[in-house]
C-alpha cells in the first residue's frame, strides 16, 4: 500500500501534478471531502455492492480449487433473464414483479454457471476456459437482444431496452432517500455476515476448504467432488446473476450494449485481495470502489487523465497481490510443513 | 440483389491473412506461456502496450521494422512485471493477469497522448519476385509485409519446437508437471519467466502490427478486445500450434466475412455470427475431453498453478 | 486555494463540467467536444473554470459523475453522449440550480437543454461530391447503429449523390460500434473489395481514412478533419464544431440569461462545418458544392425536399415539400433507390 502510494506519487509528479494532492483526492476525498462526501460515502457502498456480491460467490469456488472466471457472463445473463421477465410482463405494476425478476436473475446466472459445472463433471473440461468463453457468448447475446427483440419501442432504435425506472414495480429504487443505496447494498452486507457464518460455523465452509486443500482427504470424508463443483459454481453464478439484475433495475436503469463494465472480472481481483475471506472481500470491494470514485473526482478536480488512474489502480493491485501472497504464504509454511510438496496450488 | 459472386475470394483470403495476424501473434505467444503452465490473462494489456510502443518507435525512428521491435520489447517488459509477481512473489495468476490488463491499457494511453493524429511510416511490402506473380496463391500469400510472415512461420516452428527440440520438451515438462521437472533439476521459474516474456513479446508484436499495418494509426483503446480473442484461440486450438493458425483465421475470418457479406448486400445476424467461434471453442473442449481424444492434447496439467521450489 | 487568489477577484469563475463518453484522444467525437471545451476556456478566460471526466460509461457511473460535479460546485454541465440522457434528467432534478446541456437527446427539463447538429446537411454536400467523384459508381458507407441520425445521414448523402449521378449505388456496412479502429478498417477494406472508390463513414475513428489512403481511393473526414490521415485520399470532411455553441451557452449562464432550449443547428450556425475541399475535386464540382452549401445556409435548399419516395416506392414528400423535423428525428426508413434493409 505504501509502495503504491510512493510509486503512484512518482507517476503523478512525472505528469506534473502534486502527488500528495492526487493521492488525497483519490483515497480520502470520497470519504472526507466536505462538498461531495455526503453523496460519495453511500455511493462507495453502491459501487461496491455488485463487486462484493460476486466476489463472495466466487470465493467458495476459489477455496475449493474451482475456477469460475466467467462471472461477467453470469452477471450479464442474470440481468438479461431478469430484465426479459420484466419486459415480457410490461406494463405490469404487480408488487411481486421485482422479486420475480430477481428470481429470474438468480436462475439466469445459475444456468450460465452450471454449463461449465456440468461440462466439467461429464466431460472434464476446464472450467476456467469454458466460463471465460461463455462471457463472450453472453456479451454477444446481450447486444443481439438489445438491438433486437428487447429494444425499446419508444427509443428511436437506439440499442437499449425500456427503462426499468419508469414503473415502480420494476425499479430497484434507493431505500434511503438521497443516498442511492438500493437493495443490493443491504444484500451485500447481509451476505458478508452470512458467508462469515458459513465459513466459520457451518460444515459447508469446512468442506469447501478441505476440498481445496486436500482433495483426497475430502473424498475420504465423504464429500462428493461433483456436488462440490455444482455447488461452488452454482453459488457464484446465482450471486452474479442477482447482482446483474439488481444493477440493471437499479443504478443502470436499462439494458444497453454498454451495460457490462467488467464487474465480473474486477470481482476476481476483489476476491483475491480479500484473501477469499468475507470481511476481507468487503474491505477489498470498498477499496476498489473508493479508487473508482476517487479516480473520477481526481479527473475533474485536479485534471488527472482517466488513463493515469487506470495505471494507478493496476499498480495498487500488483503491490497488494504481491505482498498479500507473501503474508499468506508464510502462514501456510508454518501450519502445513508436512504438506510442503502439495503447496503448488493455484493461489 | 444478393450477389455472392461479387466477393472476390482471393482478396478476401488476402484480407483475412492481414486481419488475423495480430490475434495470431498474440495467441501463439499465449500458447507458449500456457505450455509452460502459466495462465496470463493480461494479453490485452500487453498487446496495447505493443501497439503504442511500436507506433512510437516507428514514428521516432522512421522505420516501421524498428517500431515492430520496440513494440515487441514493450510487450516483453510489461510481461516481466507479471512474471515477477506470479513466479517470485507467487501472486495469483488470474488476478495478476487481469491487473496487468488494467495497467497496460492505462499506461498505453498515457504514453500515446502525444502520438494521436499522426500517420506512421508505411510498412514495406515484401514483393517476392516470381512467387507474387503466381495466380491466386501469389495474390493471397505473397503480397504482404514481413511481420505477417513472422506470424505464419511461428506455428510450424513451434510445432517442431514442442515436438522435437530438447528445450521445447523441457518447457512442456514444466507445464505438465513442475514438481517432476524441478526434481530432475530444471529451473522451473527461469523457464516460466522466459516463456512469459516470449509470450509478452509476441503479444507486443501483434499489437504493433495493429497500429503499424492493420489500422495503421494510434488511438486509445484500439485493441478493442483482440487480446481476449487471442486467449480464446489458444483454447480453441487445444494448445496445438497448427490449430492456433487455423483458429486465428477462423476468428479473424468470421468477423471479416460478415462485413464482406454486408458489403455484398447480404443481411445476417451480426451478433449470432460473432458468438459462434466461442461456442465452437467450447464444443472443441468437449470433443477433446471425450474418451476418444482424451489421450490427445489437453490443457497443460499445471496450467495456472503457482510453483515454488521446495529445496 | 483561497489564500492564493488575489483579493481583487470579485466574482468566482463559473465552474463548467464536461462528461465525455470516450477518451479525449479518440480523434473523433470526444476529441471535438474537448476542443469545444478548450475554446470556452480561451474565449471566456478567467470567467470560467472548466473540467472534464473522460471515458465515463453510460448509465450508473455517468449519473454519479454528474452528481459529483454538481456537488463540487459546477454550475453548468455538458453531457456529451446520447446514453447520458436519463442520468442527466435524474441529476438535473436533484440540482435545480445547476444548468445541464445534453447532446443529441430528446428529453428536456427546466434546467436541461438539448443540442445536436444537423450533420445531414453536411452529408448533402459530401454526397454531392461523392456522386461526382466516384468512377465505379459505388460509394461505400460505414454505419454504426441503425438509429435515426445514422439513417438520416445515409439518406441525405444518397439523395445528393443520386441527383448528380443516377447510376450511383451505396453499399452499406453496419459495424455496430462507434469506435473500433480495427473493425472500421476491415469494413473499409471489405467495401473497397466490393468496388467502392469513395468511402463515407459514420463512426468515430480515422481508421477508414488511412485505409482509403493506402488503397488509393477517396474518403471524407468525419467529426474531425482527419487530413493528416489521408493527405491524398481526403476529399473534404464534416467537422463537428461545438465551440460557438459552447461559448454562447456558457456566456448565457454567466450573464444569467440561460434558458431551456432545444437546439438543432446546422451549417448556417456553424455547428456543422465542411472541411476545405481537396484540389483533386474539379473546380466546377467545388463550385457546385459550395453553391449547395450556400443554398442550405440561405435556406433556399433543404436536404430533404420532394419529390422523394420511400424505399418501397410509396410517396414520402410531394414535389416541393420539405421534411419536417419530427419525421427526420425518428427517421427509420431508407429512401427509394438504396438497396438492402436497415437491420432490425
Amino acid at each position: 500500500m505504501i509502495l503504491t502510494v510512493i510509486a503512484g506519487g512518482t507517476l503523478f509528479t512525472l505528469m506534473g501534478k502534486n502527488p500528495l494532492e492526487a493521492i488525497r483526492v483519490i483515497f480520502l476525498d470520497p470519504i472526507f471531502n466536505d462538498t461531495v462526501a455526503s453523496y460519495t460515502r453511500p455511493q462507495i457502498l453502491v459501487k461496491a455492492a455488485p463487486l462484493v456480491m460476486i466476489a463472495l460467490g466466487l470465493s467458495y469456488g476459489f477455496r475449493a480449487n474451482i475456477w469460475n472466471i466467467g462471472a461477467e457472463g453470469q452477471y450479464i445473463i442474470g440481468a438479461l433473464a431478469g430484465a426479459s421477465v420484466g419486459l415480457a410482463l410490461y406494463p405490469s405494476e404487480a408488487f411481486w414483479l421485482l422479486p420475480l425478476m430477481g428470481l429470474a436473475g438468480i436462475v439466469g446466472g445459475l444456468v450460465w454457471a452450471l454449463i461449465p459445472a456440468l461440462l466439467k463433471i461429464y466431460f472434464r473440461t476446464n472450467e476456467i476456459l469454458v466460463s471465460l468463453m461463455l462471457v463472450y457468448v453472453a456479451i454477444n447475446l446481450l447486444s443481439g437482444l438489445v438491438t433486437g427483440i428487447l429494444r425499446s419501442p419508444i427509443g428511436f432504435n437506439f440499442p437499449e431496452s425500456r427503462s426499468f425506472h419508469a414503473l415502480a414495480s420494476t425499479h430497484n429504487d434507493e431505500l434511503i432517500a438521497g443516498t442511492g443505496m438500493h437493495f443490493g447494498v443491504f444484500f451485500m452486507l447481509g451476505l458478508v455476515i452470512f458467508c462469515y457464518w458459513i465459513l466459520k460455523r457451518h460444515i459447508f465452509g469446512f468442506q469447501v476448504t478441505l476440498s481445496g486443500q486436500a482433495p483426497r482427504a475430502a473424498k475420504f470424508a465423504g464429500i462428493n467432488p461433483n456436488l462440490m463443483i455444482v455447488l461452488c459454481l452454482g453459488i457464484s453464478g446465482s450471486l452474479a446473476g442477482l447482482a446483474g439484475l439488481l444493477e440493471v433495475t437499479g443504478p443502470a436503469g436499462k439494458l444497453t450494449t454498454t451495460f457490462p463494465v467488467g464487474y465480473g472480472f474486477t470481482a476476481i481481483i476483489v476476491a483475491f485481495l480479500g484473501r477469499l475471506h468475507p470481511l476481507g472481500i468487503l474491505l477489498a470491494g470498498l477499496l476498489m470502489a473508493i479508487t473508482y470514485i476517487g479516480g473520477e473526482l481526481a479527473q475533474f478536480m485536479i485534471g488527472l487523465p482517466a488513463a493515469a488512474i487506470l495505471v494507478f489502480q493496476g499498480m495498487l493491485l500488483f503491490f497488494l497481490l504481491a505482498t498479500d501472497i507473501l503474508v499468506n504464504f508464510r502462514m501456510r509454511w508454518n501450519t502445513q510443513s508436512k504438506n510442503r510438496s502439495r503447496i503448488a496450488r493455484p493461489s | 440483389m444478393i450477389d455472392l459472386s461479387s466477393i472476390s475470394l482471393v482478396t478476401l483470403f488476402a484480407s483475412i491473412l492481414v486481419a488475423s495476424t495480430p490475434i495470431l501473434l498474440a495467441a501463439t505467444g499465449e500458447m507458449i506461456v500456457e505450455k509452460s503452465g502459466v495462465l496470463n490473462l493480461g494479453v490485452e494489456g500487453m498487446m496495447i502496450i505493443g501497439a503504442v510502443c511500436g507506433f512510437i518507435g516507428a514514428v521516432k525512428t522512421g522505420s516501421p521494422l524498428v517500431g515492430a521491435i520496440v513494440g515487441m520489447t514493450g510487450g516483453a517488459i510489461l510481461s516481466l512485471v507479471f512474471a515477477v509477481i506470479t513466479q517470485y512473489l507467487l501472486g495469483n495468476q488470474v488476478a495478476s493477469g487481469l491487473a496487468l490488463t488494467l495497467f497496460g491499457l492505462g499506461l498505453a494511453s498515457l504514453l500515446g497522448t502525444e502520438f494521436t493524429g499522426i500517420r506512421p511510416p508505411p510498412m514495406p511490402k515484401l514483393d517476392i519476385p516470381i512467387l507474387s506473380d503466381l495466380p491466386v496463391i501469389g495474390e493471397i500469400l505473397f503480397i504482404h509485409d514481413p511481420i505477417l510472415y513472422v506470424g505464419l512461420i511461428l506455428p510450424p516452428v513451434l510445432w517442431w519446437f514442442f515436438r522435437a527440440s530438447r528445450t521445447g520438451l523441457i518447457v512442456r515438462a514444466v507445464g505438465e508437471n513442475h514438481e517432476a521437472a524441478h526434481a530432475i533439476g530444471y529451473n522451473v521459474r527461469m523457464i516460466r519467466v522466459t516463456a512469459i516474456m516470449v509470450g509478452g513479446g509476441c503479444a507486443g508484436l501483434g499489437g504493433a502490427y495493429l497500429s503499424l499495418v492493420r489500422v495503421p494509426q494510434w488511438t486509445e483503446g484500439m485493441t478493442a478486445g483482440a487480446g481476449w480473442i487471442a486467449l480464446a484461440i489458444v483454447v480453441f486450438a487445444s494448445w496445438k500450434p497448427w490449430r492456433v493458425l487455423l483458429g486465428a483465421w477462423l476468428f479473424g475470418g468470421l468477423s471479416l466475412l460478415q462485413l464482406n457479406l454486408q458489403a455484398a448486400g447480404v443481411a445476417i445476424g451480426v451478433e449470432y455470427l460473432s458468438m459462434s467461434p466461442y461456442i465452437a471453442t467450447i464444443l472443441v473442449l468437449i470433443l477433446l475431453s471425450s474418451r476418444r481424444y482424451r489421450h490427445q492434447a489437453q490443457a497443460p496439467s499445471c496450467l495456472g498453478k503457482s510453483f515454488h521450489p521446495t529445496l | 486555494m483561497a489564500f492564493t487568489l488575489p483579493i481583487e477577484v470579485a466574482a468566482e469563475p463559473l465552474k463548467v463540467g464536461f462528461v465525455y463518453v470516450g477518451p479525449i484522444g479518440d480523434y473523433g467525437w470526444t476529441h471535438e467536444h474537448d476542443i469545444g471545451r478548450q475554446a470556452v476556456e480561451e474565449a471566456l478566460g478567467d470567467k470560467v473554470e472548466t473540467s472534464y471526466a473522460e471515458s465515463v460509461p453510460e448509465g450508473a457511473d455517468a449519473e454519479r459523475v454528474m452528481t459529483q460535479m454538481a456537488l463540487s460546485g459546477h454550475k453548468l454541465i455538458y453531457t456529451t453522449s446520447f446514453g447520458y440522457m436519463d442520468p442527466t434528467i435524474n441529476v438535473a432534478e436533484k440540482f435545480p440550480n445547476v444548468k445541464f446541456e445534453h447532446a443529441t437527446g430528446f428529453k428536456r427539463a427546466p434546467n436541461v437543454s438539448t443540442y445536436s447538429a444537423r450533420f445531414y446537411e453536411g452529408r448533402t454536400v459530401i454526397g454531392h461530391i461523392a456522386g461526382h467523384m466516384t468512377e465505379t459508381n459505388v460509394v461505400g458507407y460505414i454505419a454504426s447503429f441503425p438509429i435515426p441520425e445514422v439513417v438520416r445521414g445515409i439518406n441525405s448523402a444518397y439523395l445528393a449523390a443520386k441527383k448528380v449521378n443516377p447510376d450511383v449505388e451505396f453499399k452499406i456496412v453496419w459495424v455496430f460500434t462507434w469506435f473500433d479502429p480495427a473493425k472500421e478498417a476491415d469494413a473499409a477494406r471489405a467495401l473497397i473489395d466490393q468496388g467502392a472508390d469513395v468511402i463515407m463513414q459514420h463512426t468515430d475513428s480515422p481508421a477508414a481514412m488511412t485505409i482509403a489512403e493506402e488503397s488509393g481511393i477517396y474518403a471524407f473526414g468525419q467529426a474531425s478533419d482527419m487530413a493528416q490521415f489521408g493527405p491524398t485520399a481526403r476529399l473534404s470532411s464534416i467537422i463537428d464544431d461545438w465551440s460557438p455553441y459552447y461559448i454562447e451557452r456558457t456566456k448565457a449562464v454567466i450573464d444569467g440569461t440561460w434558458e431551456m432550449t432545444d437546439t438543432w443547428h446546422g451549417i448556417k450556425e456553424g455547428m456543422v462545418a465542411i472541411g476545405a475541399f481537396s484540389d483533386r475535386i474539379p473546380a466546377d464540382v467545388q463550385a457546385s458544392a459550395t453553391a449547395i452549401k450556400e443554398a442550405i445556409v440561405a435556406g433556399t435548399m433543404h436536404s430533404f425536399e420532394g419529390p422523394i419516395n420511400r424505399q418501397d416506392g410509396t410517396v414520402w414528400l410531394k414535389e416541393g415539400e420539405r421534411a419536417d423535423d419530427g419525421v427526420l428525428l425518428g427517421m427509420n426508413f431508407y429512401v427509394e433507390g438504396i438497396e438492402g434493409d436497415i437491420p432490425q
